[in-house]
């Protein structure tokens, strides 16, 4: 199978003022199939939103080949992308616009795709509903929401369009043990149905565990562990990884 | 053990439109109490009104909110914001994240105390360097004169929630302080609350969805759903035992780590 994503020695360098450069993603390089889910974790500052804004064409690479869909996109436009990868970003109040309505936001990338009004009003209304909110807060603005549910409004964004790959940079930290069970559902099921592939960045290891294929752990930039969940979580070759492990409460 | 924070059948709408139903309950003094619950089903509303911090169109409609002989709803602007930060201080989920990049730690927390009390720089740093040291970080001074970005993310929020502490506060209300932290960071920034408590007696409010969390921190807890209480009680009796339906559901739907094969 032609992989949906591949990453080839990724690297990120930030320069700072009166400062060394720093390096927040040192040679970073992975395969992602479609329909497969790949959960990426590790310590908070290791890189893990670094290399997803990469991917979607937030930041530059400093070094290093993407690949999206057998095409080179290292360093293609925001735009040219954006309807094959999409993104859930750790704060969603912060990536909705605060003057438009949420209703507004999600269907944007439909209109930009040609699909007249009325249909589009409607299919953000079956996208809330599939988000597990009611289709009355498409007239609502981010900040009269709460955190949970702004965060399935990005969810919903995200998937309008029907991505071939969906990264979730923790999309489900903010939500209660239950919606995130059915947003986990929702996901698994576009990922069978349709072969979505997920990178799927999350802090809960028991969530990730039972939820991806693979997992990926991050280190300061590198990567330093990868194999299936159980591998990683009941054998783990890395003293980090232990640690890691030995830390969920 | 005497009630500190008592909030008495409360009731609060955003734009008329109903969101918290007749709610109540109390925090003791010296106690930890976790709120969990739905999305959406008003945890923070609860914290913001307690704050004064509902925004132009939210009210308390019903009910008081009592905290050392004063309703805080009927305050003024003025009055509760000289309570808060002394008295009521509350941690966000992006506390480490809310300070200015390009400015030293140090400079920040003195211009947030000195906001509220008259203090030299050489006092306030005296000051702050020994409550980073009591809640065991290494080289507080070097702390102090970091610049954000020299610190870690996970350094970043165990900073902005000791920076709550630095006016010394009865009552911490904590919004999810722990849901943007890897699992190590998680369990630093939650054992730094208990220490918070242990040393200062502070009485704390912690709104999380990780029942991890909760299990690890909290003497009682409140269950919530669409704006109501469903359940509340001693911490382990209610997450072990949950008498209702939705706790129970709750509690089966979180997430466990299989650490043996088949397990
Ligand atoms: N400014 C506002 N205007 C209108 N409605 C609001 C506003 N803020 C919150 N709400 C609504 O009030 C209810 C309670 O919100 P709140 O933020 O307290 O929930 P929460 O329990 O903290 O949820 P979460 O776990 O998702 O953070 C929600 O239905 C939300 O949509
Ligand atoms: N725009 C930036 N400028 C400078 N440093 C940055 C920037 N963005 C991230 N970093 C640094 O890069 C490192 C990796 O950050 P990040 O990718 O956000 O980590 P994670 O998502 O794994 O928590 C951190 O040390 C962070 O401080
Ligand atoms: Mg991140
Ligand atoms: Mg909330």
């Amino acid at each position: 199978m032609t992989p949906i994503l591949q990453i080839q020695n990724l690297k990120k360098i930030f320069s700072r003022d009166g400062q060394s450069d720093f390096t927040a993603v040192d040679d970073v390089s992975f395969d992602m199939v479609p329909g497969e889910c790949l959960g990426l974790i590790g310590e908070s500052g290791s890189g893990k939103s670094t290399v997803a804004n990469m991917i979607v064409r937030l930041l530059a690479p400093s070094g290093g080949r993407i690949s999206l869909d057998g095409e080179d996109v290292t360093d293609a436009d925001v735009r040219a992308i954006c309807r094959k990868v999409q993104m859930v970003f750790q704060s969603p109040q912060e990536s909705f616009d605060p003057r438009r309505t949420l209703g507004d936001g999600i269907g944007e990338s439909l209109l930009t795709a040609g699909r007249p009004a009325a249909e589009a009003r409607e299919e953000v209304a079956r996208l809330l509903e599939s988000v597990g909110l009611s289709p009355d807060f498409a007239s609502r603005y981010p900040h009269e929401v709460s955190g949970g549910q702004c965060q399935r409004a990005a969810i919903a964004r995200a998937l309008a369009i029907e991505p071939k790959l969906l990264i979730c940079d923790e999309a489900t930290s903010a939500l209660d043990v239950t919606v995130q069970a059915e947003i986990v559902a929702l996901l698994s099921h576009l990922m069978r149905g349709h072969g979505m592939a997920c990178l799927f960045i999350c802090h809960d290891i028991a969530l990730a565990q039972g939820f991806c294929d693979r997992l990926l752990v991050m280190y300061r930039g590198k990567i330093v562990e990868e194999g299936t969940p159980d591998e990683v979580i009941q054998s783990p070759k890395q003293e980090y990884t232990k640690m890691l492990i030995d830390s969920v409460l | 053990m005497k009630a500190l924070l008592h909030f008495d059948r409360v009731s609060v709408s955003y734009n008329g439109v109903p969101v918290i139903h007749d709610v109540s309950f109390s925090l003791r003094e010296g106690e930890i109490l976790g709120i969990v619950g739905e999305s959406g089903s008003g945890k923070s509303t609860l914290l913001k009104a307690a704050m004064g911090l509902l925004g132009p169109g939210g009210v308390v409609a019903r009910g008081d909110i009592w905290y050392k002989g004063k309703n805080l709803p009927d305050l003024a602007e003025e009055e509760l914001r000289r309570l808060s930060g002394p008295n009521l201080a509350m941690i966000f989920q992006h506390a480490g994240a809310s300070f200015c990049p390009i400015r030293t730690v140090g400079a920040q927390l003195y211009e947030a105390v000195n906001a509220h009390e008259t203090i030299s720089e050489s006092e306030f740093r005296k000051k702050a360097a020994t409550l980073l040291q009591k809640l065991r970080f290494e080289d507080a001074a070097r702390i102090l004169e970091s610049y954000p970005f020299d610190l870690s993310g996970g350094m970043m929020q165990r900073v902005g929630i000791a920076a709550a502490m630095l006016l010394n506060p009865s009552v911490l209300l904590a919004d999810e302080p722990t849901s943007a932290l890897d699992v190590s960071v998680q369990k630093q920034a939650v054992e730094e609350m208990l220490l918070i408590r242990e040393l200062y007696h502070t009485s704390i409010v912690i709104v999380t969805h990780n029942i991890g969390v909760v299990r690890a921190m909290a003497d009682r807890v409140v269950v919530m759903k669409d704006g109501r209480i469903v359940e509340s009680g001693d911490a382990r009796e209610v997450l072990e035992h949950p008498a209702q339906e939705y706790t129970q559901t709750l509690m089966a739907a979180v997430p466990r780590l299989r650490l043996r094969r088949g397990a």
